[in-house]
């Protein structure tokens, strides 16, 4: 066993109302600059629809992620010798248009404009060449289920669903799924980089990139089957959301979770045995990935795992932060939020709690003093279709699902009985095998959870990074006005950490990874 | 025989390779932001990228391993391995045929593309054009005096004239004579080429040295520590 803390986020679908605050405070922190405008490191997706870039679940066509070959597994898009060959042109590359040609408007032209009949406009000029463009696809162009009758049906979720989902504007269903970069535990993205430019940190599991190693050669962008890494045009360097990872060092969370609206976000760390990383990617039924994952994680209150942990390295503050995670507690514990697509083997570390829903025509609206053996089997017909979560969230598996809105419903109908006044209702609850105890937890949770108790994150412990001044330049954008060539001079060290023991880390290669 | 050649096949020569390595270690610790592929395949995924990036960079392996063989390797090396002369300009004429023309027209669709293309043309740098353009002299250059000269019969024969000349310039007894009275068109071939390496180290071609063969051997998932000697500590326990 070899213990890594790792961070995680959480994010409860049922609160998310689509306003896309965190999409525009993310952009304005950290992508608004040339090259890097189309990027939305976070981006909140309406579903059903093709999503941002356009069928980016299709990995039949994108071939992100890993896959089992032969008992193995490996990339989907093609192992090492298979990256190298095809190295002069990734065929599996999707291009700027698959997200959006970028925009701006000819402001100019309504202040200097010469008098004429009719008022000035601003026309839309593409942001690559400078030229009027007609706007044909943009960021979010799906928002609330626009053109959903079009793409709905190309959305990779609606498979085996197609006959029963309708578009028409009365059987309609929707969400709002919110991305950012997973941040997985087995990234295919660090696995499809050929020069080694990115990594995962080993303090707390940040995937990012090395902005001087990027050799621009395109594979971590095929290679995420989230399609969470992007390339600047500008640059000519891949980049990828970064957890915020300057404020989760300083114990704050995310600017996408500091500034949500409805409170949706939740951020801990949790515990996971390095070792068996590989072992639980590779189970052989796709089904089987999300208890594999649970299997991973390790609880933070079991003594010998809190030994293990401080013998890795693992400080103490973390591993009392590591008890308090709401991750843990929501994911593993309540077991009520779960990982976006497990298929892909990445073992994805930002996890949902999947959405309530009307129920179709069931009870006509009497609903409180109902019994177990009625009210569960009508969670199949919520207007949400089952299925559609199913292969969202657990790779197919209704079971787990309908398990989890179960309890979600039974949470809700003992905390009215108690709202109510009434003798606590446990019917529903015992039923799905949940303690009065943790009823209240998971109210507590996701009810009333305030700043602290959504977010705890132990701060780093930088007193203890020896040679500060070898990471400049390797995780941020140093590029912006700022001083791009002071991270390779002086007397550099590469800290390039490599250990042949696990599934992860270079063997045998030079202790300078770069090419 | 005078200083106009002395400059040409001998100053000229040292001047250029001086710049080559030194720029490379400018570069490589003042830039490593700036030094990648610089790949535009991101703004358009064309069939001009696909076929012209394959033609040209096949092509330009098959060219340098060429290069190798005719010019680095003395002909005398050849007979040792039962290469008679027949089939070693037999294998020149038609692989360095090959080689030039898959990479003239894959050089071509990619100049085609960066002039036509909009959005290509307009966030490239003007020096990925002049690098396009100087890569086109040398290869069209090189690829007429195989294809042409050498093919029809021509009596020069560059192993007995640059080879030595080249071997000469590396091994630092320069030979301007070799030169001096080659054609011109080999002449020119070796000007440019010489050129073309001053300017390598400040364009995108520094990505060759890019290869990244040490992906073979090395595990897939990459950690990386704040504090590299404490991890080794604790792996030494």
């Amino acid at each position: 066993m070899r213990i890594k803390a790792q961070f995680g986020m959480v994010m409860n679908l049922d609160k998310c109302i689509g306003c896309h605050t965190c999409s525009v405070t993310c952009n304005n922190t950290w992508t608004n600059r040339r090259g890097a405008e189309y990027m939305w490191w976070n981006n909140v997706e309406t579903k059903p629809g093709i999503g941002y870039p356009k069928e980016w679940e299709n990995q039949e066509k994108n071939k992100g992620g890993w896959e089992m070959r032969k008992g193995e597994l490996s990339l989907k898009a093609g192992g090492k010798a298979n990256k190298l060959l095809n190295i002069f042109y990734n065929p599996d590359l999707l291009d700027i248009d698959d997200y959006y040609e970028p925009w701006t408007y000819d402001y100019d032209h309504l202040i200097h404009s010469p008098e004429k009949n009719h008022q000035p406009v601003a026309r839309p000029q593409s942001q690559l060449t400078g030229e009027y463009m007609e706007i044909l696809w943009g960021p979010n162009w799906e928002d609330d289920l626009a053109g959903v009758h079009e793409t709905g049906k190309r959305d990779p979720n609606m498979r085996g669903i197609e006959d029963d989902v309708k578009f028409e504007f009365e059987q309609a269903f929707m969400m709002y799924l919110p991305r950012i970069c997973e941040h997985c535990v087995n990234p295919s993205c660090v696995a499809s980089c050929p020069s080694g430019a990115m990594y995962k940190r080993e303090e707390d599991g940040i995937v990012l990139v090395d902005q001087d190693a990027c050799r621009s050669w395109r594979y971590c962008m095929t290679g995420c089957p989230y399609k969470k890494v992007y390339f600047n045009w500008h640059t000519q360097k891949a980049e990828k959301c970064t957890f915020c990872f300057p404020r989760i060092e300083n114990g704050d969370p995310t600017i996408c979770s500091d500034t949500c609206v409805g409170r949706i976000r939740y951020i801990g760390i949790v515990l996971y045995d390095a070792d068996r990383v590989k072992e639980a990617a590779s189970v052989p039924n796709d089904q089987d990935l999300y208890e594999a994952q649970l299997d991973l994680i390790l609880d933070p209150n079991d003594p010998d795992v809190i030994e293990q942990a401080k013998k890795d390295g693992i400080p103490e503050d973390w591993i009392e932060a590591a008890q308090e995670s709401p991750v843990y507690k929501l994911a593993c514990e309540q077991k009520i939020a779960l990982p976006l697509h497990p298929e892909y083997r990445t073992m994805p570390m930002v996890w949902y709690i999947p959405p309530l829903s009307p129920i179709v025509d069931a009870f006509n609206g009497h609903f409180n003093s109902l019994s177990p053996e009625v009210v569960f089997p009508a969670i199949d017909q919520f207007r949400i279709p089952i299925e559609y979560l199913a292969n969202l969230l657990t790779a197919g598996d209704t079971e787990v699902v309908s398990t989890v809105l179960k309890k979600l419903v039974a949470m809700r109908t003992y905390m009215r009985s108690i709202d109510l006044g009434q003798e606590p209702d446990t019917r529903l609850i015992d039923e799905m095998g949940v303690t009065e105890e943790m009823a209240r937890d998971m109210y507590e949770l996701q009810a009333i959870a305030k700043y602290g108790d959504r977010y705890v994150i132990p701060k780093a412990h930088r007193e203890e990074a020896e040679n500060m001044f070898a990471h400049q330049g390797q995780a941020g954008f140093d590029f912006m006005e700022g001083c791009s060539s002071c991270a390779a001079s002086g007397d550099w060290k590469d800290p390039y950490e490599f250990s042949d023991a696990y599934w992860g880390d270079l063997a045998g290669g030079s202790t300078d990874g770069r090419q | 025989m005078g200083p106009i050649d002395f400059f040409l096949w001998v100053a000229y020569p040292y001047i250029t390779l001086t710049i080559f390595i030194v720029g490379h270690i400018w570069r490589y610790n003042h830039d490593q932001f700036g030094w990648s592929a610089q790949s535009s395949q991101f703004l358009r995924s064309d069939r001009l990228l696909k076929w012209g990036s394959l033609l040209f960079h096949i092509g330009v392996i098959f060219v340098f391993f060429g290069h190798i063989g005719g010019i680095v390797i003395p002909h005398t090396f050849y007979p040792m391995i039962g290469i008679s002369e027949e089939m070693y300009h037999f294998g020149a004429v038609w692989f360095g045929s090959l080689a030039g023309a898959a990479m003239v027209i894959g050089g071509a669709l990619l100049t085609i593309r960066r002039l036509s293309d909009k959005r290509v043309k307009s966030q490239g740098s003007r020096a990925d054009l002049y690098v396009l353009l100087l890569i086109g002299i040398v290869t069209v250059v090189g690829f007429t005096n195989t294809a042409w000269y050498t093919a029809t019969g021509g009596d020069f024969d560059y192993r007995y004239t640059i080879g030595p000349w080249f071997r000469g310039i590396l091994s630092f007894r320069p030979m301007p004579e070799m030169l001096a009275f080659a054609p011109w068109g080999f002449q020119a071939h070796v000007i440019a080429a010489f050129t073309l390496f001053a300017v390598w180290p400040f364009t995108r071609l520094v990505h060759v040295w890019s290869l990244p063969l040490e992906y073979i051997k090395r595990k897939y998932i990459i950690y990386r520590r704040a504090n590299p000697n404490k991890s080794k500590k604790a792996k030494a326990q």
